[in-house]
C-alpha cells in the first residue's frame, strides 16, 4: 500500500492570537514494505504530519493519497483507513484503560467488529511479537513495568493488523534495555511481516539502524529526504536544524581531518567496527 | 471539538484591559454582574451592552473567540429560554396546550433572560480572557485578605485555584491526546445509543484519571521538594499595584454604575418613555 502526500498544510488554531503553522506545503511518497525514519527538531511538525496520515486530524489544504484514493473523500471509509494505518502515539501507555493486558490489547480488534477466534489470533500474535509472555495475558496493564507498559500499548495497535504502522518517539523515557526490546520488536515486524514502518524519533543511533529511508523535517517543510548514508553524510546541515549525525560520522570526520584514510559515510557502531580493524591492519603493515 | 471551551482560558494579547490590576478588573466584573440584575429596560440593556462592547473593543479579544465560547453552554441558554417562554404566565395568552401556555410577558421575559445570561457570560470570560490565572487568584487571595481573621485559608483557597485553572488546558490536551489514541485504535465517539456513548467514554476517562492523579502527586513532590510550606513569611515576584489607569478604570466604573441606576429610576418614573 502505497501512501502519497500531497501539498499538505496545516494550521492550528487558524484566525486566533495561538495561530500556528505546523506543517507547510509537504510532498513525500512512501511505498509499501519501506522503514521509513522521520526525524527532527521539537516542533518541527514531525508528530502533526503523522497524525494526518491515518486521517486524525484533517488537513487545512493539500491531501493524503492512499492508493491514490483520498482518506477524507469517504468519512465512512475512516475507520478503515485507521485500521490499515496504526498510529501509536508518543508515551502510549497512557492511553491503557482495561482491567487486563489481553483486554487492552483486544480493544482495537473489537472495535473492527471481529469475529471472537480473530480477536484471540490477532492479540495473542500481536502480544508474541511485541515480546509480552503468556502469564502476564490475564495481570492489570498498570502492575507492569514501563517498558512492558510500552509493548502492550503498542501491541495494542498491533493487533488492527495494520499494513503501516507508525511509531511515535517509541523509545523515549525508557531505559537502554526497555529501548532494544522495542526496537527488536519494530525490526521484526518489518522483516518477517512486512509491514511498512514510520518510526519518528530524534535518537539518530535508532533510526540509523533500522531505516531505509530518513525525512528530516524542519519548521514544518519536508527539508530532506533520502538513505540514511546521504543524509548522515552531511552533519553541517543537520547542525543547522537543531539535529546531530550518529556519533560514529563524527568520529569518522575527525579520523579523516587526523589524516587517517578512512570513509566518511560510516554512520553504525558494526560498519565502524569493521572499517577500524581494516585501519589498523593497514597500519600495522 | 474539545478546545472549543474557551471559560477559563487566557487570550494573551496587549490590550489596556489586560494591563489593568487584576483586583480592578475583578472588581468591576462584580459589579457588572451585579448591575445587570437592576437593569429593568430595554433601553438599559442597550447601554449595558454597548458598553461592553466598548470593553470587548479595548481588549482587542476577537469577538468570535468569545461567541465559540458560548457555544458550549448553548443548552443552558436554550433551556432558559424554554422555561421563560412556556412556564411565565401573563395576561397575553397567545397560545395554550395542556401544561404549556405562551404569553407575551413570556417572550418578553425569556428574550430578557436570555440577553441577561449571555451578558452575564461574556463579561465574566472578558476577566479571564484578559487576565491571567496567576493575577486573578493574587486578586481573589486579596479580596479574601480580611476574611483570614475568620479562618478562611485565603491562601490556601487561592493557592488552590492557581494549580485548579493551570491544569484545565493541561487535562484538556490529555484529554485531546487519549481521544486521538483511542480514535487511532478504532473507538467510536458519536455514534450508537446514549449507553453505548457512555461507555465509549471509559477508554478516555480510565487513562485521564489516572494522568490527573499522577500529575497532582508530581506537583505535590516538587513543591515540597521546593520548600513550599502555606502562607507564612511568602513573598511575591510580583507586587500588585494600583497605577493611574487603575484609578481611571475605577471612575469609569462607577460613572457606568450611576448610569444604570440613574436608568433604572427613569424606567419606573417614566415607563412609556424608555
Amino acid at each position: 500500500m502505497s501512501i502519497k502526500i500531497s501539498h499538505l498544510t496545516h494550521v492550528y488554531n487558524e484566525g486566533t492570537a495561538f495561530e500556528k503553522k505546523a506543517l507547510d506545503d509537504v510532498s513525500i511518497e512512501i511505498q509499501t514494505g519501506e522503514f521509513i525514519g522521520l526525524i527532527g527538531h521539537t516542533g518541527s511538525g514531525k508528530s502533526t504530519l503523522i497524525q494526518h496520515l491515518n486521517g486524525i486530524i484533517p488537513p487545512t489544504s493539500g491531501e493524503i493519497l492512499l492508493d491514490g484514493e483520498n482518506i477524507h473523500k469517504d468519512k465512512a471509509k475512516l475507520k478503515e483507513v485507521r485500521r490499515r494505518i496504526g498510529l501509536a502515539f508518543q508515551y502510549p501507555e497512557y492511553q491503557l484503560f482495561e482491567m487486563t493486558v489481553y483486554k487492552d490489547v483486544a480493544f482495537g480488534p473489537t472495535n473492527m467488529q471481529l469475529s471472537k477466534e480473530e480477536i484471540h489470533e490477532s492479540v495473542v500474535s500481536a502480544l508474541e511479537t511485541v515480546g509480552i509472555p503468556h502469564e502476564l495475558y490475564e495481570k492489570s496493564p498498570f502492575e507492569l513495568s514501563g517498558g512492558q507498559k510500552r509493548r502492550v500499548a503498542i501491541a495494542g495497535v498491533l493487533a488492527m493488523n495494520p499494513e503501516v504502522l507508525i511509531l511515535d518517539e517509541p523509545t523515549a523515557g525508557l531505559d537502554p534495555r526497555g529501548r532494544d526490546e522495542i526496537l527488536a520488536a519494530v525490526g521484526r515486524l518489518h522483516r518477517e511481516r512486512g509491514i511498512t514502518v514510520i518510526l519518528v524519533s530524534h535518537s539518530m543511533e535508532d533510526v540509523a539502524k533500522l531505516a531505509d529511508r530518513i525525512i528530516v523535517m524542519h519548521k514544518g517543510k519536508a527539508a530532506m529526504t533520502g538513505t540514511p548514508r546521504e543524509i548522515f553524510s552531511c552533519p553541517a546541515e543537520l547542525e543547522g536544524m537543531g539535529l546531530a549525525a550518529p556519533q560514529m560520522s563524527y568520529v569518522f570526520a575527525s579520523l579523516k581531518e587526523k589524516g587517517f584514510d578512512v570513509p566518511t559515510d560510516i554512520y553504525t557502531v558494526e560498519e565502524a567496527k569493521e572499517a577500524l580493524l581494516k585501519l589498523v591492519k593497514q597500519v600495522k603493515v | 471539538m474539545i478546545r472549543d471551551i474557551t471559560i477559563g482560558q487566557y487570550y494573551p494579547v496587549d490590550s489596556p484591559i489586560h494591563r489593568l490590576d487584576a483586583r480592578i478588573k475583578l472588581g468591576v466584573t462584580f459589579l457588572f454582574i451585579v448591575t445587570l440584575f437592576l437593569v429593568n429596560s430595554f433601553t438599559g440593556y442597550l447601554f449595558a451592552a454597548a458598553c461592553m462592547a466598548l470593553v470587548i473593543r479595548a481588549s482587542k479579544v476577537p469577538l468570535k473567540f468569545m461567541l465559540k465560547g458560548l457555544k458550549s453552554i448553548m443548552i443552558i441558554i436554550l433551556f432558559t429560554a424554554f422555561i421563560n417562554l412556556f412556564m411565565t404566565r401573563g395576561e397575553h395568552v397567545l397560545w395554550h396546550w395542556g401544561f404549556l401556555t405562551l404569553t407575551v410577558e413570556g417572550i418578553l421575559m425569556a428574550i430578557k433572560m436570555c440577553v441577561r445570561l449571555v451578558m452575564l457570560i461574556i463579561g465574566s470570560s472578558l476577566l479571564t480572557l484578559t487576565t491571567t490565572p496567576i493575577q486573578l487568584t493574587d486578586a481573589i487571595e486579596y479580596v479574601l485578605r480580611p476574611f483570614k481573621r475568620i479562618g478562611v485559608p485565603a491562601h490556601e483557597i487561592a493557592m488552590m485555584m492557581t494549580i485548579a485553572l493551570r491544569f484545565i488546558p493541561t487535562l484538556l490536551d490529555e484529554t485531546d491526546k487519549i481521544m486521538k489514541a483511542q480514535q487511532a485504535r478504532g473507538a467510536d465517539f458519536d455514534t450508537g445509543n446514549l449507553l453505548q456513548k457512555a461507555k465509549s467514554l471509559i477508554p478516555i476517562l480510565v487513562p485521564l484519571f489516572i494522568s490527573a492523579f499522577r500529575r497532582a502527586e508530581e506537583l505535590a513532590m516538587a513543591m515540597e521538594a521546593r520548600c513550599y510550606h502555606g502562607d507564612e513569611h511568602r513573598t511575591r515576584m510580583k507586587e500588585m499595584k494600583m497605577e493611574k489607569r487603575d484609578y481611571r478604570a475605577m471612575t469609569i466604573a462607577c460613572c457606568y454604575t450611576l448610569a444604570i441606576f440613574g436608568l433604572r429610576f427613569a424606567a419606573k418614573v417614566f415607563p412609556f418613555v424608555i
